[in-house]
Parts: structure tokens; sequence; C-alpha cells
């Protein structure tokens, strides 16, 4: 690997060379690198591209990296990788996508992840998206998670994206069985003209299943953000869906929060707000010796930590 | 030494044109000073004059004897001034240590964050990784606000009110700190306040009222004449109640 991949899997999966545990690295639509350790088992789909990440009953403690990286321009790569969670197991699972284009073509990832979290299983599962590179060709990705979670399971989704991408759909849809409990963040920045839609689709079936959607983003310049955010309590359940947004320059967003009752006992909540950074803040800030472009920066790092 | 020579300040209200500060001249030495009067007077303008906040609509402001008038707020900051706010800011994200390193204008340790958190009464382990939003109480944002000053630790330590969103039980340990600050912090301390209690660890007490200075001087002069006319306003009341 070069550099500039080696850079990008340390800012998407917090990877370097001396990595422990189960991990498959994709480079440029191929297998770079693998492990797989006595609990997990990585096995490469024979009828279509991607993974099957087999985690067995009763893992605890381990942690799985399936980093994607892109540094050719023009390429799409689309995969499709499944994740069997066994039975009272509990990992954390490390994906993420780096792009860095520096050629005048189109590159993107498209990636469907689909999670099938066993009884009592704990998860929790990180995704960073980061495109870098001086091309003028555009960088997308368009990452689908679908989540099923069975009785008692426990799903914790970061989902991260900070620089670089220019265009984004980012689909979550979750089935949640008894007692399951389910908890995304989601942190977001765009810039230049870059588009970012994010749609989730919780359904709440089980007996005291719970959901908790919360997604922090900052659109600046002439960037476009959509967040549309359902949660359907189908069953005794409780669901809460907040969406909080820094708007500057020229940016739009639009926050879509959608909360449907289908049973008695089904309590949701749902709470959007947008707005510009407020003055007030910078003020404080400015009168402890920052500038004002430093206060703001200071304001976004510390709303998107 | 800060210095304001023929401050005054107007602004647009409903009624037309309003002064808010009729050429204000103060100096204001080391030690501790507090700027009291009855509200709507100007005492908060003056204080957002001092830091930057407002711009004045005519006058100076001299700091050591250099001009600042059109120093930015943040050039201000960089000079020495400091300035709590009544109504402390919320930062979603931003960790009290976060903001208290700001303050610093250093990354300080968790420890050196802690000893400023200590000095105005707050257990810091239970606060240092919490973040300035609506999860903290007034009273908890408001003593993060006074650390803030703290660890500036800069020449003009400016506070508006203190006390206001304070209950009575953090008010008195509020008061140690202030005690304590007046032997440790150095430089100019200027305190609004309506306390009493405050009022007694000043070295020189400013009377703001209807935009003017009414009276100033040495905490013995004015401090017993002000606590005699309050005695005395309250006593007419009094006199009134009873009466009817």
């Amino acid at each position: 690997m070069n550099n500039t991949e080696l850079e990008l899997l340390k800012i998407i999966a917090d990877m370097d060379e001396n990595v422990n545990g189960a991990f498959n690295i994709r480079a440029n639509g191929d297998l770079a690198a693998r492990n797989v350790t006595e609990n997990i088992n990585i096995v490469t789909k024979s009828d279509k591209s991607g993974i099957d990440i087999i985690i067995k009953p009763n893992t605890k403690n381990e942690k799985v990296h399936i980093p994607v990286i892109i540094s050719e321009t023009g390429l799409n790569d689309l995969v499709y990788n499944d994740f069997h969670i066994g039975e009272n197991a509990e990992v954390e699972i490390v994906a993420g996508c780096g792009i860095h284009n520096c050629g005048g073509e189109n590159s993107g990832h498209d990636g469907i992840h689909t999670f099938y979290v066993g009884k009592n299983a704990k998860i929790k599962y990180v995704e960073k998206h980061y495109g870098s590179g001086e091309g003028t060709g555009e960088n997308t990705m368009n990452p689908t998670t679908v989540i099923n979670i069975e009785e008692g399971g426990y799903m914790e989704m970061e989902t991260t994206q900070i620089k670089g991408i220019d265009s984004t759909k980012r689909i979550t849809t979750a089935k949640l069985g008894c007692d399951a409990t389910l908890v995304i963040k989601e942190k977001l920045m765009t810039h230049g003209r870059q588009y970012a839609a994010t749609d989730f689709t919780v359904d709440l079936n089980g007996e005291n299943s719970s959901a908790n959607v919360v997604s922090r983003s900052v659109a600046k310049d002439d960037s476009y953000q959509v967040f549309v955010s359902k949660i359907n309590g189908n069953n005794v359940c409780s669901g809460h869906t907040e969406c909080d947004a820094i708007i500057m320059d020229n940016a739009h967003v639009s926050a879509v929060p959608e909360i449907t009752a289908n049973h008695i006992d089904a309590s949701l909540i749902h709470e959007a707000a947008i707005g510009k950074i407020a003055g007030e803040q910078l003020i404080k800030l400015m009168t402890l010796g920052l500038t004002e472009q430093e206060a703001e920066e200071q304001i976004v790092n510390g709303f998107l930590k | 030494m800060l210095e304001l020579k023929n401050i005054s300040f107007s602004a647009e209200g409903e009624n037309g044109k309003k002064e808010i500060l009729k050429n204000i001249n103060l100096k204001i030495e080391d030690g501790f000073s507090v700027i009291t009067g009855p509200n709507g007077g100007g005492k908060s303008t003056l204080a957002k004059i001092i830091a930057g906040i407002i711009k004045p609509t005519s006058g100076q402001i001299f700091l050591d004897g250099e001009d600042i008038t059109d120093l930015s707020i943040t050039e201000r900051a960089q000079k020495g001034v400091s300035f709590a706010f009544q109504q402390p800011v919320r930062f979603k994200g931003i960790t009290v240590h976060d903001l208290i390193s700001l303050a610093a204008g250093k990354q300080i340790g968790i420890t050196e964050a802690c000893d400023y958190l200590s000095q105005v009464g707050l257990c810091a382990r239970d606060y240092i990784n919490r973040e300035v939003n609506a999860s903290l109480s007034g009273g908890e944002l408001k003593r993060i606000e006074i650390a803030t000053v703290l660890a500036r630790s800069t020449k003009i330590s400016l506070f508006d009110e203190p006390e206001a969103g304070i209950d009575l039980w953090s008010f008195n340990s509020l008061i140690k700190v202030f005690e304590k600050m007046h032997n440790t912090l150095g430089g100019s301390i200027i305190i609004i306040s309506h306390q009493e209690r405050i009022l007694n660890i000043a070295d020189k007490i400013i009377v703001v009222s209807a935009g003017d200075i009414i009276n100033e001087g040495k905490k013995e002069d004015i401090l017993p004449e002000l606590l005699g006319k309050s005695k005395a306003a309250c006593k007419v009341l009094v006199d009134n109640m009873e009466g009817e």
C-alpha cells in the first residue's frame, strides 16, 4: 500500500499496520488484505461482489475492521457486505470508506451493509466517510444499511461524514424485535457544492423495542442537506428522533422527521432544529481572545465532536 | 489602568432615540471596583462597551494609556480584558475542559482545569467532561463562566452581575470566591452588582443611575450612604404601608 492509502486507512478506520483481530481491506475494488480469528470469519461472496462477516455466538470484546479505500480516479465500486452476529456476542465493527481522487473522473463507492443482530447480541458499528484529492472528479458514496435486530439485541451505529464527499445518499432501514434497542448517531458536514441526503426508517415491531436516532450536521458554503427520519411504532415501544443542524453561508438544509404510532402504547418524539451559529456564542469565544473565524471553527468542531 | 473619557451611548427605542450612557468619565485603578445602581441605569451597557461588544456613540477608552476604542472584542481580549457574561452562553459539544482551555489560551491538563473549577466551588471531577449545554443549571453555568475569567487571569476582569441566577446557598460560596480573588487575581477586578456583600469587599464603589455616574469613591465613604438611603427608602415604604 502507498502512503495515501495508509493515510486513508488511518482516517476512516483508525487502522495502522499493526492492527489486531479480524479485518478485511478492500482497495480499488479488490481484496488487499484479510485476517480472520477463531470467532470471526470473513468469506468472499460467490454470487456477487462483497463479503460475509460471521461472528460466532458469545464472542466477546473483539473488533472487526472492514475499510474500503479507492485511490484510482474513475472507479465505481459496489459491494454487498452481510454481518451475521451470533447470540450474546459483543463486538465492535469499524467500517468506513475513503476516496482519494486526483483525477478528472468521478469515483464512487456504494456499500450495502446488512446486519443480522442475534438474540441479546450487542454491537457497536462505526462508519466514517471521507474524501480527498485535488482532482476535479467528484467523489460519491451511497451507503445503504439494513438492520435486523432480534429479541434483546442492541446496536449502536455511529456514522460520520466529515469532508470531501461531493454527493451522498445515505439510506438506513431497521426492524427491531422484542426488547431490541437501536441507537444511531449521525455526524455530517458538507461544504462547497456538496449534496447529502440522509434517510432513516425504523420499524419498532417488537414489544418494548426502542430507538434513538440523533443527527448533528453542519452545512457550509453552497451545500445542500436533506434529513429524513421516520419511526414507526408498531407495538409497545419508545422512539426518539432528533436533528440539529447549523447552517452557514448559502447552504440549504431540510429536516423532515416523521413519526407514526400504530399502537396505543407507542411513545414517539421528534425534534428538529436548524439555525446559524448564535451571535452570542461567537462573542463569548471572542472575549476569550479567539478571532471570529477561530470561534466559528471551535463551535463547529465541538458540535460535530 | 482603565480610563473612560466622555463615553456616551444612545440607541433607537420605541419612543425614538434613548440616551443610555451620558458622557461617562471614569478611571479604574488596580484593585476591586464595584459598579452598582438601579436596574436599567446603564451598568451592563458600560461593561459591554469596555469589553468591545458595544461600540460607544462617542468617547474614548484607554487601557494603560493606549486608546482601545476602535479595537475589536478579540483584540481587547488579547490585550487583557476579560468579561464574564450575566447570562452565560451554552455550547453543544464543547466541554467544560475545552472552554477553560480556550480561556487559558492553551490546552491545559485536567489537574489545572480542575483547579479553576474548585476555586469556584464546583466538584471538578463531576464537571470537567460535561458539555457546556442546557444540562447544566444556571448556577453551574455561572460558576463555569467565572472560572473562564480566572483561567485567563488578565489585567482587567469584568463580571456582569455574578450573583444573578444563583441561589442563596451557592451565593454564599460565591462570595468566598470573590473574597479570595481579591487576594489572588491581580489587576483591576470590576464587578457589576447589587449585593451588599459584594459591595462590602470593594475598594471602590461607582454608582450609575440613568446613564450617569452619580457617585463614586472609597467603599468606606459610599457604602454607608447607599445603605442609609436604601434603609430610608424602606422605612418610607413601611411607614406608608402601615399608614394605609
